[in-house]
């Protein structure tokens, strides 16, 4: 293989990529890249055996041919490497290296045969569908922070995905929940996914869509089956496993009858949140809020530091009320709250409460109180 | 501990005041006489039963006074304790049981009696409160106590308070002691080892440099097996060849234990005693009589420790939120798996499921002989376990865990078992209480 191309494309290509490697790794292939040279292009493909991303880019071809080279190893490499420089990769011809030239550096890398290289885009896609970058990305950024990091209920580690109908017809709907709080985003469904099987992306998977997500104006594609997933973003395709198993029935958590409505400024609830959580450097503190007519009082109380209290004007007509909620969940909802207002549904201090923008409701939050 | 007679001292027996170059007490004949140079000026001392667990036995059953004693689980478990007269024949603790007996066939292996050890050593830790408010447990049978300042309420220096102390638990509690008594921690523990058991030992600050050169590295606290293999590769083995380099060698290659040789070698040893110091985990372990590989053995037991360790975060009042699984295979290698949890537990129930989960994955044939659960990441209980929103049974199985605890405060543990225990007669013998 002998390929010359610029420094940038090779470095934008391969920060897409290599992000998938496991820093460590018992099998060494995994550790690799695999390069391969054709036509008029470079294609680049790493994966984690749960996780593919391949990313082609424009290239210089003189002898077409592939290898794997460790990944990090040769991102960071090219990452050195002065900006605008022409970079060549040639593999020697007994194949058990290769050779990386810049201007005046010269890196040789070891290679492991391609043919080792794993390769996961195996199996059929039942669903096809395209899909603003925009709003995959919203569906993502609304409920990715409620992903559970618990091993043990594995079906919560990642986005439940699936399309259901609603009031203004079909809808692409994403949830996810770690036992404490609940995220649901809607979207209108594009025309493709009617029939889609409900799907679980894996967090890692998730924070890797997010990060390609990063031009607006693009149209992705996403293929589905019952176990894999794969979406097609410009010149790169990530392809993923799911998490096989069943995501619990989320909609008997959302509670219908709550009937004490309190209305806040996202900004100023949040601020004032964040203040009063300072007095607690520990997480999983909870703030207490006591409501009663057009009043809200947040107190913390940390029994090794002492205390702090914030009153705030707020919209509630209801009985007075006092309900603690961990501090930094209250936060990560208001944070993707996109209206200037939140509106909380409260039923009493021991149940699961509603949050939703005041705008509408194409996304909810529900959140569990702590015991204050 | 010096055979210089001139020095200041008294009878532990009767607390007269020594007179020189008697080798016995002039009032009351007795040979155990202490003296030291800075005897009325040390304040820090370890305090450690001798033998305990079999001290209390024989204490209970007269009849094994006189004959070798061990307590420990079955055949196929260690030794936690043995007594003085089977040490004679070479039994040590933490010798598996086996090698123990073929050491002392006509031993007497008692099962231990957790509850009436920790009543016990409850009783020994109130005598030591009244001696000074830092007492600093180690364990269920050993502490620092801190004494200085303590002259005028004793009317008495340290020593001969502590030497009080000491005859008052053979009179009232029935147990014997060793007291070592220096200037810091260090020494006051390595002090209390020397003479056991009844010992008495004073280590001073003149003495420390050359009564710690001739021993070996594994004195000092924090030197085990590994690391002692591995400075002795170093060519280190005694503590006076560390007194002779400098802490930037030590530190540059051992790190931070580097500096803790340095300092400790040279008797420097600044901690202090810190009563009620919080446990930092607590767990329950078991060593099996047979070694164990399929799920179907290691689950019950895994169960029944659970339910151990929940017991007592619960009495404690505590709760935790990392769970800690620990292994040991047939070939004595040890394997440890973490898993932290999104907020504290208590119960049983969550105890045992991650422990399952961490279980599961360390099950491929491999046989253990040994499997425990502990908690860490201790914190107070008013978080745990909050109310979970897709795991409604999770609420349901807590409210079944605390109506097992009403019945089983009621009419004992054996009253009521879960399905993974039940018939399965297995022995869970604790191996440790909290760890420090």
């Amino acid at each position: 293989m002998r390929v010359t191309l610029e420094r940038s494309n090779l470095l934008k290509s391969l920060n897409h990529v290599h992000r998938v490697v496991e820093r460590r790794n018992t099998i060494p292939i995994l550790s690799n890249v695999l390069l391969k040279a054709d036509g008029a292009s470079l294609e680049m493909k790493a994966t984690d055996l749960d996780l593919e991303i391949t990313e082609a880019t424009a290239a210089m071809v003189e002898q077409a041919g592939s290898t794997t080279v460790p990944a990090h190893l040769l991102y960071e490499i090219v990452r050195k490497l002065s900006d605008g420089s022409e970079v060549a990769l040639t593999t020697n011809p007994d194949g058990n290296s290769m050779t990386v030239t810049a201007g005046r550096s010269k890196f040789s890398l070891q290679c492991l045969p391609e043919a080792d290289f794993p390769d996961l885009t195996a199996g059929a896609f039942t669903h096809t569908f395209r899909i603003a970058s925009n709003d995959l990305k919203m569906l993502i950024d609304r409920t990715q922070f409620a992903i559970s990091t618990e091993e043990t209920r594995y079906y919560l580690n990642g986005i439940f995905m699936h399309a259901i109908e609603g009031d203004g017809g079909l809808k692409l709907r994403a949830v996810a929940t770690d036992g404490h709080r609940l995220a649901r985003a809607d979207i209108e469904a594009p025309s493709g996914c009617e029939g889609m099987p409900g799907i679980i992306v894996p967090r890692k998977t998730v924070g890797e869509m997010q990060k390609l997500l990063d031009d607006p104006d693009v149209v992705v594609t996403v293929e589905v089956s019952e176990a894999k997933i794969r979406l097609t973003i410009g010149s790169v395709v990530l392809t993923s496993k799911l998490i096989d198993g069943t995501f619990p029935d989320y909609q008997r958590v959302i509670p219908s009858g709550n009937d004490k409505e309190l209305t806040v400024d996202c900004e100023t609830f949040a601020k004032a949140v964040d203040r009063v959580s300072t007095i607690s450097s520990e997480r999983g503190r909870a703030v207490k809020l006591a409501l009663d007519a057009g009043q809200l009082t947040l107190t913390v109380n940390n029994p090794d530091s002492g205390s702090a209290t914030e009153e705030l004007a707020v919209g509630y007509d209801a009985d007075p009320l006092e309900i603690g909620f961990n501090a930094k969940y209250l936060l990560d909802i208001t944070n993707q709250l996109s209206g200037s207002e939140a509106v909380f549904m409260l039923a009493d201090p021991g149940s699961p409460t509603l949050v939703r923008d005041s705008a509408g409701d194409d996304a909810l939050y529900v959140l569990m109180p702590m015991r204050v | 501990m010096s055979e210089t007679t001139h020095l200041p001292g008294f009878c532990r027996d009767c607390l007269r005041p020594t007179r020189a170059a008697e080798k016995r007490c002039h009032g009351c004949g007795s040979p155990r006489l202490v003296r030291h140079a800075e005897i009325a000026k040390l304040s820090l001392a370890h305090v450690d039963c001798d033998a305990f667990y079999a001290t209390v036995e024989k204490r209970d059953n007269p009849e094994l006074v006189d004959k070798p004693v061990i307590i420990g689980g079955g055949r196929r478990g260690v030794v936690s304790t043995c007594c003085y007269i089977a040490r004679i024949s070479g039994v040590r603790s933490a010798m598996p049981m086996f090698k123990a007996l073929e050491a002392c066939p006509d031993a007497i292996v008692i099962k231990p009696n957790m509850e009436k050890y920790a009543s016990v050593g409850r009783d020994v830790r109130t005598l030591m409160q009244e001696l000074t408010p830092l007492v600093q447990p180690i364990s269920i049978d050993e502490a620092f106590l801190d004494l200085a300042g303590t002259e005028l309420l004793h009317k008495d220096s340290p020593a001969r308070t502590l030497a009080r102390f000491a005859r008052r638990v053979e009179d009232e509690i029935g147990i014997t002691l060793s007291v070592g008594l220096s200037y810091c921690k260090f020494l006051a523990k390595v002090a209390s080892d020397l003479e056991k058991p009844r010992g008495y030992s004073v280590i001073g600050k003149a003495e420390a440099m050359d009564f710690l050169a001739p021993r070996p590295v594994s004195t000092i606290w924090g030197v085990g097996k590994a690391f002692e293999a591995q400075l002795a590769g170093d060519g280190i083995k005694t503590v006076g060849q560390l007194q002779k380099m400098e802490i930037d060698t030590l530190m540059r290659r051992y790190g931070v234990m580097g500096k803790r040789l340095y300092e400790l070698s040279r008797g420097d040893d600044s901690r202090t005693v810190h009563p009620n110091e919080a446990a930092k985990s607590v767990s329950a372990e078991t060593t099996f009589n047979t070694d164990l590989s399929r799920s179907e053995d290691l689950v019950p037991v895994l169960r029944a420790l659970s339910e151990k360790v929940s017991a007592r975060l619960k009495k404690a009042e505590i709760a935790g939120q990392t769970i800690v699984l620990k292994l040991k295979t047939a070939d004595f290698k040890s394997r440890t798996r973490n898993h932290k949890l999104d907020a504290p537990t208590q119960l049983a129930d969550r105890i045992f499921r991650t422990g399952l989960h961490l279980l599961e994955r360390e099950i491929d044939g491999t046989r253990f002989r040994l499997l425990g659960i502990g908690v860490t990441d201790l914190t107070s209980p008013e978080q745990a376990d909050p109310a979970d929103l897709v795991d409604p049974l999770a609420g349901r199985r807590a409210v079944a865990e605390s109506a097992i605890d009403k019945v089983r405060a009621k009419f004992g543990k054996a009253a009521l078992e879960t399905g993974y225990t039940f018939g399965k007669g297995r022995e869970t013998t604790p191996q440790r209480d909290r760890d420090k």
